[in-house]
């Protein structure tokens, strides 16, 4: 399977995202220059983590109007996975990838530490190798991750089960209904705050991330 | 044309909590501004653009509002000030 990791200028989480894919599960990967209008033949886009244009104006506004974005979103219309990390997250929202807008955190602190994390279904592209209500452990690294919506957004995201996984005993950031990843209607795009392409690996801080893309692997075909 | 320069407000929505708004507030009351009953923080955006008058300058930077310069979704926008450079 061949992943295309997006490069926007500032995006900083790409080689962790490489390290993930090739070394971890040793799949194929690629990186998609966000000037570029190629998305070289790629099965899934990840799009990283990081400061996508330093978060100007708004985090993933400007990053969302990147050449390489209508490709993205060309992809994504057709079923193709998107798995949308952190500002990743932000960057699909903006770009209607995904319902609702990632804003400060309700404590206003820039906020860098392991959370615990509920997997609320396995009928997902994203987590059929977890158990449901298994409880695992994430890191954070952001700003802006407090989820927003109407309520009408929230109410349809919980009843399609598009709640993947939520922030489990804390909070960390004010998130709406401790939502810290949700896929779009169709299943095929997944924004997550939390970073698993950190922990991939035991000798830095836990695997617990591994399985996401564990997932896809069984789930798409390459 | 003409040149007009444009302001927007752009600031979080009603009812949309604003937690950089309510530390400000609770920094101005501690401050002994006991008046002060709410707070809110948001971006203040001048464009200069070409236009052929002044409706159609408001117009355009509505239209920059709605694309990218406001989110809908939690922010609402307002035209403040148009004037002619």
């Amino acid at each position: 399977m061949k992943f295309g990791i997006v490069r926007f200028p500032g995006s900083n989480c790409d080689t962790d995202a490489y390290h993930a894919v090739v070394d971890t599960i040793g799949e194929e990967a690629v990186y998609l220059w966000h000037k570029d209008h190629d998305l070289q033949d790629v099965d899934v886009v990840i799009l990283p983590g990081g400061f996508a244009y330093g978060d100007y104006l708004r985090a993933g506004a400007i990053a969302r109007f990147s050449p390489i974005m209508t490709d993205v979103i060309a992809h994504a219309k057709r079923g193709g996975p998107v798995l949308a990390i952190c500002n990743g997250f932000q960057v699909a929202c903006e770009a209607g990838l995904l319902p609702g807008a990632l804003m400060r955190n309700a404590g206003l602190q820039y906020i860098c530490e392991p959370v615990r994390l509920r997997v609320e279904t396995t009928e997902s592209l994203f987590s059929s190798n977890y158990s449901t209500g298994q409880i695992v452990r994430f890191p954070i690294a952001h700003g802006e991750g407090r989820y927003t919506a109407d309520d009408a957004t929230l109410d349809e995201l919980e009843s399609k089960n598009r709640v993947i996984f939520r922030y489990h005993g804390v909070n960390p950031n004010g998130s709406a209904r401790d939502i810290a990843g949700i896929v779009n209607e169709a299943g095929n795009v997944l924004g997550i705050m939390p970073h698993p392409e950190r922990v991939v690996d035991p000798l830095v801080g836990g695997d617990d991330g591994l399985a996401i893309f564990s997932s896809l692997l069984a789930r798409v075909p390459a | 044309m003409t040149q007009y320069r444009v302001s927007v407000e752009i600031k979080p929505r009603e009812g949309i909590l604003d937690p950089q708004g309510k530390a400000v507030a609770d920094a101005l009351r501690t401050l002994g501004f006991a008046g002060v009953s709410d707070v809110h923080v948001g971006r203040y955006v001048v464009v200069d653009a070409d236009a052929t008058n002044e409706g159609g300058a408001r117009d355009s930077v509505s239209a920059m509002c709605k694309k990218l310069l406001a989110n809908p979704v939690i922010e609402d926008f307002a035209i403040t000030r148009v004037e002619t450079l």
